[in-house]
């Protein structure tokens, strides 16, 4: 069967420039949302992630799920310490960090609106355990001191988190004495200041979590067979990065879900649009497919044709709401997870997934708009055709 | 005027399936704006269903840390302060994470005199009161879960560790339909002398004050007194009203509240270019009937008329017809979110927003072909028949 070549295709969308515009830019405009909840989902998946090392294990209270609803006691901590298969640094010390994590409500910078921070006790060790974290700027904060380090989100984000400015909680005023970046991951939007300080300020008497790095990966189940069965250790082991796979959980699937309902209905709108478009493309056309017909391309070759038209249609559409959408990658966001109630600041992020996933969706809203019309062209006879031209 | 109008009728069935799938387009595009705008207030439903006569007081460090209980005397006794109770946040999971919904530990009998939105029948006000493995929740999440009185309910706590067990002993009615009806409330009690029994640093804490205030004037007034009497102290409190202690939470989720917004207008933009489109196609089509008409000697007014009444009596049918389908779609939409949304209301101002985007739609949809139209030749209008 002989086709009808492309470039006949292409030039019937070109002759009708307006109506081709129009209608892809109604598909680039539900190919764009589309992209851009699946890259918001993605975004905070990987932020979260990324805050995970492999090779750490973080132990919490059981049932607790987020670390600020986890208690844990100086006891257990020290028991936890004591376990076999902790790997350890340069001089000996093992590499575990015990970390008090409270939540602290301050104003964002411009709006001043309220906000839930991660203020986070840790140690010179605990920034062991975190390779990705880097000071950016300013130094590390003195053990012992109400010095604070701020991650590079909050810094920008925040009122009185930039280097060298002073915040004020917990009855103290707490100097920034230098600024991390993560890396991207979700500890850039923390502040980070000594362990036994904030116990005092904070009137604590447990910390929240203890992280530590294996000596071996593969000895994870033997340490956590270890924990679960000593009685006075009510504490579960995970693998640093499932415990923050999972906090990424609930925000990611409601935006996805929530993005995709929102795409499909708004696809009606597109798929409409390439419809009418289609069949007054067919309408107009009818001579042209007639003289195709009595040149000899069967029915199946218009078909082909006008169903190629919508595809191209659609093709244009998608590459142009997905230009747009990989615009939005420079932009960043925060938002409160509302698993760990505090503020994550995350970006949009473009997967070759993603990529293929929009393009798919664009030309199944092609199909769909231009089948029916395709199907009408094709079904015509010849003699009508000619006639009605 | 009829003669116009029967002519506009007409000449937008011609057509007729051109038309009907724009009037599609413009209902789907349209009900999902009206449904989009209903979520966004939904999330605010806190704050309108709020009192001004309460105020919460919480810690000034952040809503994760405790006021301690000795606090609840200092309160009574400051100036403008009517009544005291308190609330723990519970945190529980019933079964599984997926059916969540709030539960506070509260001291009952004050708290239920703050909240007189919380219709109770006095037998089983007396009834929860009484028993201090009792709870009490609203009718729509009891609904949800087909719970009835004295049906024992199972949490798991995450805040409070171990499996709580809660006999059901009320079920109220909100008293307006922005009432919130899918909480469940239980004795903070119970919670406490279990805590002070496992561990006892952790008992005597409150997660919230609520205050009820006589004069709402005052609010400001008795707030600031109350943040006065903790300054300093080891627990400084930051007392607000209740509604803007609701939009604290609401601003947390602000980004995806603007994106579910702009998202909203977006499809507003989606059917513009498909409706623009309808029209651009239509004008083409009809070049020789306008240049006849001009030829007979009607101005190029009558074209934009013809254009734009069209236009606008479409996109004005599709509008009534998104309107009437965005009720029973809201209606099934809360019917599935379940207690998700405590409250899921179309409200008078989202209708009549998506008829003013129809409008829009239809009116900017026909502006280029009209005013193109309206300054056709009749020349090379009536050539273009052959």
């Amino acid at each position: 069967m002989k086709a009808i070549p492309l470039s006949y295709i292409a030039r019937n969308l070109w002759v009708r420039r307006v109506t081709t515009l129009l209608t892809a830019g109604g598909m680039a405009l539900v190919v764009y949302v589309f992209a851009t909840v699946l890259m918001m989902s993605e975004g905070i998946r990987s932020t979260l992630v990324a805050t995970g090392q492999a090779d750490n294990v973080i132990v919490l209270r059981k049932g607790a799920g987020a670390e600020i609803n986890s208690g844990i006691s100086r006891g257990q901590a020290a028991i936890v310490e004591s376990l076999a298969g902790i790997a350890t640094d340069a001089t000996g010390r093992p590499l575990l960090s015990k970390e008090p994590v409270v939540l602290n409500n301050l104003p964002k910078r411009g709006s001043g609106k309220p906000s839930n921070v991660t203020v986070r006790g840790s140690s010179e060790l605990g920034l062991q355990l975190r390779p990705t974290l880097r000071l950016i700027e300013g130094r590390m904060f003195r053990a012992g001191s109400s010095e604070i380090i701020t991650g590079r989100a909050v810094a920008q984000g925040f009122q009185g988190a930039g280097l060298g400015e002073t915040l004020r909680f917990a009855g103290r005023d707490w100097t920034v004495v230098g600024v991390f970046d993560a890396g991207g991951s979700a500890f850039d939007s923390e502040i980070w200041g000594d362990s036994e300080q904030m116990l005092q300020a904070f009137r604590r008497d447990a910390f929240s979590s203890v992280v530590f790095r294996l000596q071996d990966q593969a000895q994870f189940e033997v340490i956590q067979a270890a924990i679960e069965a000593d009685p006075r250790l009510q504490l579960e082991a995970k693998p640093e990065i499932r415990f923050y796979a999972e906090q990424s959980e609930a925000l990611a699937t409601f935006i996805s879900i929530l993005g995709t309902s929102l795409s499909v209905v708004f696809s009606i709108g597109a798929i409409v649009g390439a419809m009418i478009t289609m069949f007054a493309a067919v309408a107009s056309r009818i001579g042209e497919i007639g003289t195709l017909r009595a040149l000899g391309f069967r029915r199946g070759a218009v078909l082909l044709a006008f169903l190629g038209e919508a595809l191209l249609l659609a093709l244009v559409g998608g590459l142009m709401g997905l230009g747009a959408a990989a615009l939005m990658q420079t932009v960043n966001i925060s938002t409160t997870n509302f698993q760990t109630f505090s503020e994550l600041a995350f970006q949009f992020k473009l997967t070759p997934a993603i990529v293929w996933k929009t393009l798919l969706f664009a030309l199944f809203m092609g199909f769909l708009g231009g089948f029916i019309p395709a199907w009408r062209a094709a079904r015509l006879t010849i003699v009508d055709c000619l006639r009605a031209a | 005027m009829p003669f116009l109008l029967k002519l506009l009728l007409k000449n937008a069935f011609r057509h007729r399936l051109r038309t009907l799938l724009t009037l599609l387009g413009l209902v789907v595009a349209l009900s999902a704006f009206g449904l989009l705008r209903t979520i966004v207030d939904a999330w605010y439903a806190g704050v309108e269903a709020s009192s001004s006569t309460r105020l919460v007081s919480r810690s000034a460090i952040s809503l994760t840390f405790p006021l301690p209980l000795s606090y609840a005397q200092r309160l009574k006794a400051v100036e403008g302060v009517s009544r005291v109770s308190w609330a723990n946040w519970f945190g529980g999971i019933y079964i599984t994470e997926r059916n969540f919904f709030p539960q506070f530990a509260v001291e009952p009998a004050s708290y239920l005199a703050l909240y007189p939105e919380y219709r109770l029948s006095d037998e089983q006000r007396l009834a929860f009161i009484r028993d201090r493995q009792g709870a009490i929740v609203g009718r729509k999440l009891a609904d949800k879960f087909g719970w009835k009185l004295g049906d024992q309910i199972p949490l798991r706590g995450t805040i409070y560790p171990g499996t709580w067990t809660f006999t059901l002993r009320g079920i109220w009615d909100g008293a307006e339909a922005k009432t919130d009806e899918s909480q469940m409330l239980f004795h903070w009690g119970l919670i406490n002398e279990s805590l002070r029994k496992r561990f006892g640093n952790r008992a005597d804490f409150v997660g919230v004050y609520v205050l009820g205030i006589d004069e709402p004037q005052q609010a400001p007034l008795v707030s600031q007194r109350v943040d006065a009497q903790f300054k300093n102290s080891l627990a400084e409190t930051l007392t607000e009203t209740e509604s803007a202690f609701q939009l604290s939470f609401v601003s947390m989720s602000e980004a995806i509240l603007v994106a579910v917004q702009a998202v909203s207008y977006i499809i507003v933009l989606i059917i513009m270019a498909v409706m623009a489109n309808t029209m651009s196609m239509t004008a083409r089509e009809r070049l020789a009937e306008y240049a006849t008409l001009k030829a007979l000697g009607f101005g190029p007014g009558f074209v934009v008329q013809l254009l734009l009444g069209e236009s606008l009596t479409i996109a004005l049918a599709g509008g009534l017809l998104a309107v009437a389908l965005t009720l029973p779609m809201a209606g099934a939409f809360a019917q599935a979110a379940g207690t998700l949304f405590p409250v899921f209301q179309v409200s008078a101002l989202t209708m009549s927003l998506q008829l003013g985007a129809a409008l829009i739609v239809g009116a900017v949809a026909a502006a280029w072909p009209a005013w193109k139209m309206s300054r056709i030749d009749i020349v090379q209008g009536l050539r273009h028949v052959a």
